[in-house]
């Protein structure tokens, strides 16, 4: 088999992991060495697909071979589809080559399990120890892990690359159990707070605010940070449990990302998948949900009460929000605290922070917020200026709502998607659909 | 009016800017007219005459480093307008008496001048994405891969976008060349040279077609969104991004591919291949998630090991979905002196051991110091899951277990000191006590010698260390710890 043909393979085999980031490395360069290669800062993305995708790192597999049987995925065993395998030395020179000819940040290796974790995991690692040790490669290394290869290979991982990561895959035990048999939540977990412990030990010991003298025995440096990926719509989780989890392992493993993957139609399906893929826009609900979560002070109930588990798909979660919570508006652009501000719609946390700025030394009109560029029409409703108060009532009725709604609404309810009937199914399949 | 010529650097701008503000010139007397550009419509531009102000004068105008850098970069925009906005900027700064300026957003200038400054730094993050070396030769001496790019970038970028490339590719010669201006690597120096015309640039790389392959096989058909891709990808970059030609027909084919995909009838799982790895991870899901509490009898059966392992799979209370595992116990089966903590805390969860973190630290410490050696001790805890809630930031703050959860939990504590069978049993804390005396217990009020003796021949209440690091310092904690100390005292001396 061709190197064209293996690439066309294992690169199809690995685009449903969704995770691109290349950011947050720690700063290193290829100055003064014979090879390439920097990282830190911001990532950078070298090219976008039509699917809105960003292409930053050579995201392939090793091998599609594997040995689970992971329903939503191409790559189980029960699937039919082609199977191939680089060598060590194609993935290293495939590497290189794309690099550069600056089409990538980095290289993105994962690969489906053969023989056994442990066999997979020492043929992941040598490519990456090649890359860094054979060929000075600087750049931005992200492995996937194997939660039951053993520590020590692990920590090897750890040592070459400046990410590593473990996807949860699904939120649930019961869901685990039921789709990917061969996995297993409190395993993923103990993988997870042991990468934890090790990236904050290799951060005490090489921290740069603990003078020289006084830090401990250097241990070998380790990967900056880990991340996960959940996939959505392939059991019947809502959004509350997809939530829950990420807020869990954020808290508990100080994840950098959880990426949040909207189950899509695979070829070779799986009898055992739901026949319709969750709408788009849910995965989009759940990162700007996550955003909130992470950055704005929001706490996992306010967003998804017990009472209505599933974010709105028609507006936005912080436009949900403060629909459902219109006692604390309007809030007063030019007194209120940081973390009032962060709950308005339509701002962001950097205009919050020139809001903050900019009142120090002037009182805060309209003109100004637009000035800002902010999307006035969503906020004004939620604020008051120097010379706006939203007229008393507005924020009572539930014409606000209304005025927030996408204008051609689809008579669809989201929901609660119907259950295919066997009828359905026989529709879908005969291209009725 | 005053007529002020600048040319295309910055550099010429910020003289005559300097000149400027040293002879008192305010902004709306001055007429900037681009040297490139031709003659001004008031006078003949002139070349700054020599600053009249005193130096002292000139002193006095500190400029902040922040607008300096912002019109460094803003400088490489394309509006007409910006040696005006920057120049009367910089003199609101100064001579305007508005030294906060800069940190008004709201200010029309400001985000004039910001606004530039973002497009520029776009600009340059996009010629840092899009630029498309190709190799055309290797030299001959020093083995260096030589690479040349064309790129056309929509701002002045070149000078502020290069150092990115020398810390990348150090180990490469390269050439970036651009209408505007070329630089040129050789792995020691930076140079630049006049831009060119595009026809000089040297066609396609050999890896190109493999880089298509990868392009068009890591494309989800099953999830186009052409808006988002053009959004970050704008179109005037596409025709010199090798890749680009293919997503008309990518776009095209998606919609039958994902038929296609949907048509595809669903595929059965398949049997278990012949693999003792594979056999020895299905094998846990046959082992039993207790999800009631673990009757006492049948715990007795078990060995140590066997037990710990039973304890891993308890689904009986809900902590376990928000803590990462079961921690166990830990220490010789055979120990004289077993202890019995509260709960796992954020350091015990991670590593599966139990008293490693800080409170861990500290009764370790005074174990010590009272004599016990931490190994010979079989540690533990009254409950094996971590319970917590929603802290500050990211973190995971202790929660105190409810009653019934102590209930439900208190099994297998008690399988634990059943195997054991220690001759000194010290509970820590009130849900330690609480969990093996089967009753409400207050540390406080009955710490020392218990009597229990169907648990051990000496049982011991004391504090739990947390309680202790929670104390502000001073006499009391004093106290508490002088208190502790001597209970431990009491446990080794047995």
């Amino acid at each position: 088999m061709d190197i064209d043909r293996k690439l066309q393979i294992l690169a199809d085999a690995a685009k449903y992991d969704a995770s691109c980031a290349s950011s947050g490395a720690a700063r290193k360069d290829s100055q003064g060495s014979r090879g390439v290669g920097s990282t830190g800062g911001a990532g950078i993305c070298h090219s976008f697909t039509p699917d809105g995708r960003c292409v930053s790192l050579l995201k392939v597999l090793l091998t599609n071979v594997c040995l689970y049987d992971c329903h939503y995925c191409i790559n189980r065993r029960s699937s039919n589809v082609t199977r191939a395998r680089f060598t060590v030395e194609e993935v290293v020179q495939l590497t290189l080559d794309f690099y550069k000819r600056n089409y990538i940040e980095g290289l993105f290796l994962s690969s489906g399990i053969i023989r056994n974790a442990d066999y997979t995991m020492e043929l992941v690692i040598e490519v990456a120890r090649r890359l860094r040790e054979e060929h000075w490669f600087r750049g931005y290394i992200h492995l996937k892990t194997i939660p039951e290869a053993s520590q020590e290979l692990i920590e090897r991982a750890g040592r070459y690359a400046d990410r590593i990561s473990i996807n949860i895959e699904l939120p649930t035990e019961a869901g685990l159990a039921k789709l990917a048999p061969e996995k297993n939540l409190v395993k993923t977990q103990e993988a997870m707070g042991k990468i934890r412990l090790r990236i904050e030990e290799a951060k005490e010991s090489g921290g740069r605010t603990v003078p020289a003298a006084a830090r401990p025995a250097r241990r070998p440096p380790f990967a900056t940070g880990q991340s996960t990926q959940m996939l959505v719509g392939a059991d019947d989780s809502d959004d509350a449990a997809v939530l829950g989890r990420a807020d869990q392992l954020y808290r508990s493993y100080q994840l950098k990302r959880v990426y949040y993957s909207g189950f899509s139609p695979i070829p070779e399906p799986s009898s055992l998948l739901p026949l319709k893929p969750p709408p788009l826009l849910r995965e989009h609900r759940l990162y700007q949900a996550d955003w909130l979560l992470r950055f704005y002070g929001f706490q996992v109930e306010e967003l998804v009460p017990a009472s209505a588990p599933r974010l709105p798909l028609e507006i936005d979660p912080k436009l949900a929000w403060a629909l459902g919570n219109r006692a604390v508006f309007p809030v007063d652009v030019n007194k209120a605290p940081r973390e009032l501000l962060c709950r308005v719609p339509g701002l962001g946390i950097r205009n919050v922070l020139r809001i903050l700025e900019a009142r120090r030394h002037c009182r805060l009109h309209v003109a100004d917020l637009k000035r800002l560029r902010l999307n006035l029409n969503k906020c004004l409703p939620f604020v008051m200026t120097a010379d706006h108060t939203p007229r008393a009532r507005l924020l009572d009725g539930d014409a606000l709502r209304q005025r927030f709604l996408p204008l051609k609404q689809l008579e669809m309810n989201f929901h609660a998607t119907p259950v295919p009937t066997a009828d359905d199914t026989l529709a879908v399949r005969s291209g009725e659909f | 009016m005053r007529s002020v010529s600048f040319g295309p650097g910055f550099e010429s701008w910020r003289d005559q800017a300097r000149k400027l503000m040293a002879q008192g010139v305010p902004p709306e007397e001055v007429d900037w007219t681009d040297a490139a550009q031709g003659e001004s419509l008031f006078q003949p531009p002139e070349e700054a005459s020599i600053p009249t102000g005193t130096p002292a004068e000139e002193q006095s105008w500190r400029v902040p480093s922040a607008f300096v850098n912002l019109a460094r970069m803003a400088w490489a925009h394309v509006d007409p307008r910006r040696p005006a906005v920057l120049y009367r900027l910089l003199w609101r700064l100064t001579r305007g008496g508005e030294p906060y300026l800069l940190h008004v957003p709201t200010d029309a200038g400001v985000r004039l001048a910001e606004d530039w400054r973002k497009a520029v730094a776009r600009d340059i993050h996009k010629m840092h994405s899009f630029v498309r070396f190709r190799l055309v030769g290797t030299d001959g001496e020093s083995g260096r891969e030589q690479f040349v790019a064309w790129f056309e970038p929509p701002s002045r970028c070149v000078r502020l976008a290069v150092p990115f490339f020398v810390k990348r590719f150090a180990g490469m010669d390269w050439s970036i060349l651009t209408p505007d201006e070329c630089a040129h690597w050789d792995g020691e120096t930076l140079h630049f040279t006049p831009g060119l015309p595009k026809d000089q640039v040297p066609g396609e790389d050999n890896l190109d077609a493999l880089w298509r392959t990868y392009y068009r096989s890591i494309f989800n058909p099953a999830r186009l969104k052409v808006a988002a891709m053009r959004n970050e990808m704008p179109l005037k970059y596409w025709k010199n991004l090798p890749e680009a030609r293919l997503i008309p027909e990518l776009i095209a084919e998606s919609q039958p591919r994902m038929e296609t995909m949907l048509e595809t009838p669903g595929r059965e799982a398949a049997p278990v291949p012949r693999n003792a790895y594979i056999h020895q991870l299905l094998k846990r899901h046959d082992e039993v998630f207790a999800e009631t509490i673990p009757a006492s009898s049948d715990l007795a059966a078990l060995s140590l090991e066997e037990l710990h392992k039973a304890a891993a799979c308890c689904r009986a209370c809900p902590l376990w979905e928000q803590a990462t595992r079961t921690v166990n116990g830990e220490g010789p089966e055979n120990a004289r002196v077993m202890v019995v903590g509260e709960q796992p805390g954020d350091q015990e969860d991670l590593c599966g051991k139990p008293f490693t973190g800080p409170a861990g630290q500290v009764l370790r410490n005074a174990m010590v110091m009272a004599g016990l050696e931490p190994s010979d001790v079989y540690l533990t805890n009254a409950m094996k899951h971590f319970k917590w809630i929603p802290g500050a930031g990211r973190r995971r703050k202790h929660a105190t277990p409810a009653k019934e959860e102590v209930r439900q939990c208190r099994p297998w504590v008690l399988a634990e000191l059943a195997r054991v069978r220690p001759a000194v049993l010290v509970l820590l804390g009130n849900t330690a006590a609480a969990s093996l005396l089967g009753r409400e217990v207050k540390v406080t009020q009955e710490r020392g010698l218990v009597q229990a003796p169907e648990l051990a021949e000496r049982v011991i209440l004391t504090y739990h260390p947390s309680h202790l690091l929670r104390l502000p310092e001073g006499p009391a904690q004093e106290r508490a710890m002088a208190e502790f100390m001597a209970d431990l005292t009491l446990a080794s001396e047995a």
